[in-house]
């Protein structure tokens, strides 16, 4: 009897492995940063580049900061998401233009529509690194205090967006 | 003439040598430490390509940055560190032992003594099942008679 059961049991105990790696993304490393300082930078604006901005100057409020380019294609399915996102008014969204010619963004944002309260220019991606960023579009949500809470790799999703970024910004909302 | 041009043509492969990648540092001393270190870290684009070897975009930025910490005067702990504390424990090929990482790290060598135990086990099991039988007198003669026959042959 033993025969049979021993490798019945190895082999349900094996298929469980596969089975929870299926639905595993290798592409979703996790950040390091999470609960950590929001890296400081200070970027130009893209519309205004003598202007600048850093993550200083929005202490005290709950944003978001959506890394994004206009080579990026699935940038562009996350789009629209952020379009609604912004008629909704329900947290700020900075953009972080990454590796990306400023007359190509603004044509991209002229064209789709721009949810961002305002866009910087990272040209060279220094601030992408300073940030983990391994692929575009990523979305950090950052609390009043500054700290990353949350990070999305990948495109949103309105199922993300509802399930876990949406709830994460009302929690952060209520906190000091 | 002709041999003026024979002499440009003999010249010609001083042209040819094959240019240098776009992204090499004038200094090769530090050149050679930064590949040495890149290969020990994981290009996050490509998952399965070192950061030396990888031809994405981060790759060639994380090699410019390596570089220029390299150049700042940071150890090459230092610079990992530095890439963990973005990238995190991803980024190193050869994954720190925490306790997280203890089964990825022992696992195979629990493995192996599982298995080492089952197979003694079975050894031992299968000698008791196999008595060693002694010989009667007659076949411990026929015995040697067979053997010592294949000898004389």
């Amino acid at each position: 009897m033993m025969r049979f059961i021993l490798p019945f049991v190895v082999f349900v105990v094996l298929a469980g492995f596969l089975y929870v790696g299926l639905s595993l993304d290798p592409r979703d490393v996790p950040s390091p940063l999470i609960g950590k300082a929001a890296p400081a930078f200070n970027l130009p604006e893209l519309y205004n580049p003598t202007k600048k901005f850093s993550p200083e100057d929005v202490k005290g409020k709950v944003w978001l900061l959506n890394v994004w380019a206009s080579w990026c294609a699935s940038c562009k399915d996350e789009h629209p998401i952020l379009v609604e996102l912004a008629r909704k008014n329900i947290v700020p969204v900075y953009g972080l233009d990454y590796k990306d010619k400023r007359s190509d963004a603004e044509n991209t944002l002229r064209s789709a529509g721009d949810p961002y309260t305002l866009v910087l220019s990272d040209t060279d991606g220094r601030v992408g690194i300073d940030y983990g960023v391994y692929g575009v579009p990523e979305t950090y949500v950052i609390d009043k205090q500054g700290i990353i809470q949350y990070k999305q790799t990948g495109p949103i999703t309105h199922r993300n967006l509802r399930e876990k970024i949406l709830p994460m910004v009302a929690k952060l909302e209520k906190l000091p | 003439m002709r041999r003026i041009f024979i002499l440009l043509l003999c010249l010609m492969p001083l042209f040819a040598y094959a240019g240098e990648a776009k992204d090499m540092a004038t200094d090769q001393v530090l050149e050679k430490r930064m590949i040495g270190l890149a290969e020990k870290l994981r290009c996050l684009v490509c998952q399965n390509e070192s950061l030396a070897s990888s031809h994405a975009e981060l790759a060639a930025d994380l090699r410019r940055e390596v570089r220029e910490l390299m150049t700042k005067g940071m150890s090459d702990q230092e610079i990992k560190d530095y890439l963990v504390a973005r990238y995190g424990d991803f980024v190193l090929y050869e994954p720190p032992v925490k306790s997280y990482t203890l089964l990825l790290w022992f696992g195979p060598f629990a493995l192996l003594l599982v298995g080492l135990a089952l197979l003694l086990v079975q050894l031992r099991k299968r000698r008791s099942a196999m008595p060693e039988v002694a010989l009667s007198s007659e076949a411990q003669q026929r015995a040697s008679a067979l053997l010592n026959n294949e000898k004389d042959n």
